[in-house]
């Protein structure tokens, strides 16, 4: 009885020593309101194409993970001050964020970012342009000659051209897509499509570099047996750029 | 939910709603209701508190305890709430942590700043890491608590700090003549009376503590107001089995029916307290009242 006993003490004293090390549970950070990188399903989870690549990844990586839902204004400030490991918010690479936060190599390829309008006359070139707050592609737009009025979430920026408010919406081609489609012509893509930002990336804190390692390991794997590729198609559609 | 709601598309109205309104998503919108009423039902009285001392401490005739106490009503009266929430929680979580890394982690060398990332060892972080979500959910609304309590009970200290001057200064020299120490005459007679003269400026920090909640997002509570927003925004059909338009009005409707009622409720039960500490005061309030049942 005895020995039973302390064999179970020290199998459970073993346990949390495993736990102890280092990142046990790694917490994934994410927006939770970009489809279809990243959504609130009608089960109440986190969803879309970011959730079901985060958790390969973890598996590959031999990570447990959880997901934890964070408004995008301070997404990075959270991630830097340790309430989360990693985000993965359809955030692009570039060299502003780098120099705050670290970045793993690409999972999703360098984005095309399209402007969508309530018609096809729709001014995006020198009219008012909606964005969400500090994405590349608010950033895109104050240089340029458009006006641009930022908004705190996706929705409110597509909301803006709905009622009217903006002349058009610049976002990710990906996010516009399913938004359109199911618009039944009330919007339409205009304008170009703008190549922008260094590829959808995984962000980590600077010191993090051995989580870093290990998630990009995993990366490389998920690009060689062409499962990221799969993922890309079931969650894109044919059309979307591949590994 | 339903057994019906296996195929969303094919049902009428009625039920597609019925269906609609009782996803797991819905229910964390429900929960959320919850959570602000308890968040509200635990700050109230740890604010009041706070107040309490808070006003104490400044009436206080030992100098630098007055000066805390006024401090503490200058200092956080003064600060706007966002800058407060946005400060205040995260110092406060990074000083736990801190104090918790100098006690348990002695032998750690690596420096705590490393440029923008703030590192305590993994057995000093709060919550800890392996914790599930719900305990650091919990230690989120916990620090919520505290903050709320702070600001509120700063504005709860001005009130009863005044609310305490009010009372007619006859009454506390009839009790000094009566032989009370000066601590029966301040909870004998001073804090009695008080509050029927507090009532009103509390009762209108309780309404603007109500309207409040929202700030809670800042700290990573989902509360009503984001999960309405979540919630009501356009969701397209290929992400979920109930596609809507941009429905956030009716959203919003609701909430505000809901911070409508917590307003009508809150006031009724505020005039029956404000008729309750009238009786028997030196008020114009508390004369009407003898007179009316003299008559």
């Amino acid at each position: 009885m005895k020995s039973i006993l302390l064999s179970t003490v020290a199998v459970a004293m073993t346990a949390t020593l495993a736990l102890a090390d280092g990142h046990s549970v790694v917490r994934m950070g994410t927006e939770g309101a970009y489809p279809p990188y990243n959504f609130i399903n009608d089960a109440g989870d986190v969803d879309g194409f970011e959730r079901e690549l985060g958790d390969e990844l973890c598996v590959r990586a031999e990570l447990t993970c959880e997901w934890v839902k964070n408004d995008w204004d301070s997404i990075i400030p959270n991630l830097v001050s340790s309430n989360y490991d990693t985000i993965m918010a359809g955030m692009s690479i570039t060299d502003e964020r780098d120099e705050v936060i670290d970045f793993t190599q690409d999972y999703f390829p360098p984005t095309a970012s399209a402007y969508v309008g309530a018609s096809d006359g729709a001014d995006w070139e020198n009219g008012v342009v909606a964005a969400q707050t500090a994405t590349i592609q608010a950033g895109h737009i104050a240089e340029g000659s458009a006006t641009l009025v930022e908004f705190a979430t996706p929705e409110e920026t597509v909301a803006a051209v709905r009622n009217g408010e903006a002349d058009a919406v610049f976002a990710d081609a990906d996010y516009l897509a399913p938004l359109v489609e199911a618009s039944g012509g009330d919007l339409v893509f205009i304008g170009p499509d703008v190549p922008l930002g260094g590829g959808v990336g995984m962000g980590l804190r600077e010191s993090d570099t051995e989580l870093k390692e290990k998630f990009d390991a995993a990366i490389t794997s998920m690009k060689e047996d062409g499962t990221l590729n799969t993922l890309l198609v079931k969650w894109f559609g044919e059309g979307t750029a591949q590994y | 939910m339903f057994s019906y709601c296996t195929d969303p598309d094919a049902l009428d109205r009625l039920r597609w709603l019925s269906c609609y309104l009782t996803t797991g998503v819905h229910f964390s919108f429900y929960l959320s209701f919850l959570k602000v009423i308890g968040i509200l039902a635990v700050t109230a009285p740890v604010a009041l508190a706070f107040g309490f001392f808070g006003a104490m401490s400044a009436r206080s005739s030992i100098a630098p305890v007055s000066w805390l106490g006024k401090g503490y009503i200058a200092v956080v009266r003064g600060v706007p709430d966002i800058a407060f929430f946005l400060f205040f929680v995260i110092a406060l979580d990074q000083g736990f942590e801190w104090l918790r890394h100098q006690a348990l982690c002695p032998d750690w060398t690596d420096p705590i700043r490393q440029g923008n990332d703030f590192l305590v060892c993994p057995q000093a972080k709060l919550p800890l890491g392996t914790a599930p979500q719900a305990v650091h959910q919990t230690y989120a609304f916990g620090l919520a608590v505290v903050t709320f309590a702070l600001v509120f009970g700063a504005f709860a200290a001005n009130v009863i700090f005044g609310a305490m001057r009010a009372v007619p200064k006859a009454q506390l020299e009839t009790a000094e003549a009566y032989g009370m120490s000066p601590r029966q005459t301040f909870w004998r007679i001073l804090v009695p009376q008080m509050w029927v003269y507090a009532l009103p400026g509390l009762s209108n920090l309780w309404q603007v503590l109500i309207k409040a909640t929202p700030l809670l997002f800042l700290l990573g509570i989902e509360d009503v107001v984001y999960w309405a927003r979540e919630l009501g925004g356009t969701k397209t059909a290929r992400f979920t089995a109930y596609p809507h338009g941009d429905w956030r009005m009716w959203y919003f409707l609701a909430l505000l029916v809901f911070y409508l009622f917590m307003t009508w409720g809150s006031e009724k039960i505020l005039s029956r307290l404000m008729t309750r500490l009238t009786r028997g005061q030196a008020t114009t309030g508390g004369e009407a009242q003898r007179r009316g049942a003299a008559a």
